[in-house]
């Protein structure tokens, strides 16, 4: 079985986003930039099937700058067998994505692709789901664990109830929810082993896939900040305040 | 323009984030219908065709809506779409398990978990963990688009649209529902409550949330959790409140032993009033609180519930 793994490169989640003065979107130069935290997960869970032997084979792919290969090689150096890095200097939104990523995985025959439920950048959460619908196949959002026997796959979602267990036939698609596992850290060996691990260099123009934008960002704001208020006493003025100050108790 | 916006229900109640999600469909202006999408669910067709503005309320059947599968969802939504120039349903996980499959089979850029409408094809949204806010304009024809509820107030109930039935479509699917395991609480819902009370890392065990239940009896509150909590397993998955989990914005949103992390904040800053509990005076959550109490919880928990009970709460 082979396992798709597709990863983004985004701001670290420890760094807090700052709006451009010219409201042109968010600054991205000079900060620290990580694997998106969910790909960690679905990157973890994907060598996990491999070592339990049921994957025998984990392809790690990103769309994005040149840099975005250092995220493919985090997920190398997990674990992962091998990468493909398309490359692309466009801000390229989750249909383009999506398609892209449709045409990696019918080049390598996956036959299940994990990936993160959103990336914590744009907040789309909606890559997943396109890439389901565009191969046809079935889809588990929001994974809290996953079992695979024989030609199906049993998802174990998290949703905003509690949980719900679908199965679903293979191929298929996951995308991990925090609790899918905790994502191991590369090992220093395994680093340096991950830089010899083959990266195949790919174009959207290989792909042959229409990349053109159907968003215009009109333009990126701070958000109404919120005041710091007052420090209250005791539980006493806490209670007074909410109930005759603020009137919301 | 002609827009659908699809119902959140449980094949029972119609719930209150179609009412806000049809407010954010009004804002685009044209005609409103509501599919209903489900097994057994005339009373969400009764209770949608009452909804203020909507002119039609679709019903549409088959045993694998009553879980609303991604894949059955497409179709149903898909097969209806050729009559329609938007689709709005809410930001929650029924609808954002399917939608994007919808935007993806009608070739279009979905525009996910909207906070404002600014005209019929530009509208705002947070990224960036709500640290930034961005406004997009769709060029595609049709829209299909996710609502952040917490964004937006309901539409009233004295209307009264037509109802219909229409087929589903549904053919095989590749997936099937095997089983669920739901949160049982007789609380208020966590992204519909007046008053919420969340507990982090801080409460320090599952046991300890008790000294929270006793307050969130006499406020009437929905109970949280920082995604910490959850992740220690104290409590259910679904309480988790933040940037990947629950937006909430009650009148009243209490912090208990939580530090306040961006991600967390995403999820509860635009609360009409923020109160947090904390022992540490320099945590993050004091920069958005509108009260703090610097305090150890295990002290000023049972103060505060006693004090609410004095005070006749
Ligand atoms: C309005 C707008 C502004 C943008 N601004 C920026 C910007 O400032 N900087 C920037 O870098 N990009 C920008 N982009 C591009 C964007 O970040 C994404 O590549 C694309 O929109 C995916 O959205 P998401 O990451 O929120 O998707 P989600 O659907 O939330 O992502 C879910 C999952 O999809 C997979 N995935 C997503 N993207 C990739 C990828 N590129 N390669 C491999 N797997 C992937 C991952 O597994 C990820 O966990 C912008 C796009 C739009 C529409
Ligand atoms: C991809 C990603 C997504 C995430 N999504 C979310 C999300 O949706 N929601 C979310 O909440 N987090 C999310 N997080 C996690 C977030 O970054 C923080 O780690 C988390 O919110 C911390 O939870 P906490 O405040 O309970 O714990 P901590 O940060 O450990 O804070 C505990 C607090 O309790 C206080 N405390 C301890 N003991 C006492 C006592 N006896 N009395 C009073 N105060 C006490 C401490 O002073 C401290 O401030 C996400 C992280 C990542 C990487």
């Amino acid at each position: 079985m082979k396992v798709l793994v597709p990863v983004k490169r985004v701001l670290d989640y420890n760094v807090k986003a700052r709006v451009k003065s010219d409201k042109s979107g968010v600054d991205l130069s000079n900060v620290k930039m990580s694997m998106n935290p969910f790909d960690e997960i679905a990157v973890e869970e994907a060598v996990r099937l491999q070592e339990a032997g049921t994957a025998t084979e984990t392809i790690v792919v990103s769309i994005g700058p040149a840099k975005a290969q250092e995220t493919i090689r985090t997920g190398l150096a997990m674990g992962m067998d091998r990468g493909v890095h398309v490359q692309t200097d466009d801000d390229l939104e989750p249909l383009a994505i999506a398609k892209m990523l449709k045409a990696v995985a019918e080049a390598e025959g996956a036959d299940l692709i994990v990936m993160g439920k959103q990336a914590i950048d744009n907040d789309y959460g909606s890559t997943g789901g396109m890439l389901a619908a565009l191969l046809d196949w079935p889809i588990g959002s929001a994974a809290n664990s996953i079992a695979i026997d024989g030609g199906a796959i049993t998802v174990v979602k998290e949703i905003d109830g509690g949980l719900q267990t679908v199965k679903l036939q293979m191929p298929a698609l996951v995308t991990a929810d925090l609790r899918l596992n905790e994502p191991r850290y590369a090992s220093l060996p395994n680093i340096m082993k991950a830089k010899k691990k083959p990266i195949e260099a790919k174009t959207p123009a290989d792909l042959g896939v229409d990349t053109a934008p159907r968003l215009k960002t009109l333009k990126v704001t701070e958000p109404a900040a919120r005041e710091a208020g007052i420090k209250v006493e005791d539980a006493a003025q806490l209670v007074d305040k909410l109930k005759n100050e603020a009137g919301v108790i | 323009m002609a827009i659908l916006v699809v119902a959140e229900h449980d094949n029972t109640s119609l719930k209150d984030a179609t009412h806000k999600t049809v407010t954010a469909a009004t804002k685009m202006g044209g005609d409103i219908d509501i599919l209903v999408a489900g097994k057994g669910m005339k009373s969400v067709i009764a209770a949608a065709a009452k909804i203020d503005g909507v002119r039609a309320v679709i019903g549409v059947e088959h045993a694998s809506l009553e879980r609303q599968l991604a894949e059955a969802m497409e179709t149903v939504v898909v097969g209806l779409m050729g009559n329609y120039d938007a689709v709005l349903a809410a930001d929650t996980t029924t609808h954002k398990n399917y939608m994007p499959r919808v935007a993806a089979k009608l070739d279009v850029q979905q525009i996910s978990s909207i906070t404002g409408v600014e005209s019929t094809d530009t509208f705002i949204r947070p990224i960036y963990a709500g640290n930034a806010m961005a406004t997009v304009q769709s060029t595609d024809s049709k829209k299909v688009i996710t609502v952040r509820t917490t964004a937006f107030a309901a539409a009233g109930e004295s209307g009264s649209a037509s109802t219909s039935d229409a087929d589903s479509g549904i053919g095989a699917l590749k997936s099937e529902f095997v089983g669920e395991e739901l949160t049982k609480s007789d609380r208020p819902e966590l992204t519909a409550a007046k008053t919420v009370i969340s507990g982090g890392r801080g409460m320090g065990s599952g046991e300890n949330f008790k000294l929270l239940e006793g307050i969130a009896d006499k406020l009437g509150a929905a109970m949280g959790a920082s995604r910490a909590a959850v992740d220690a397993g104290f409590v259910p998955n679904d309480w988790q409140v933040g940037q990947t989990g629950k937006s909430v914005a009650p009148q009243l949103y209490i912090a208990v032993g939580i530090s306040g992390a961006i991600q967390h904040l995403a999820g509860m800053k635009d609360s009409k009033v923020i109160a947090a509990i904390n022992k540490d005076e320099d945590a993050p959550i004091f920069q958005v609180a509108d009260y703090g109490l610097v305090a150890d919880l295990f002290k000023a928990l049972p103060e505060f519930e006693a004090e609410l009970e004095k005070a006749g709460v």
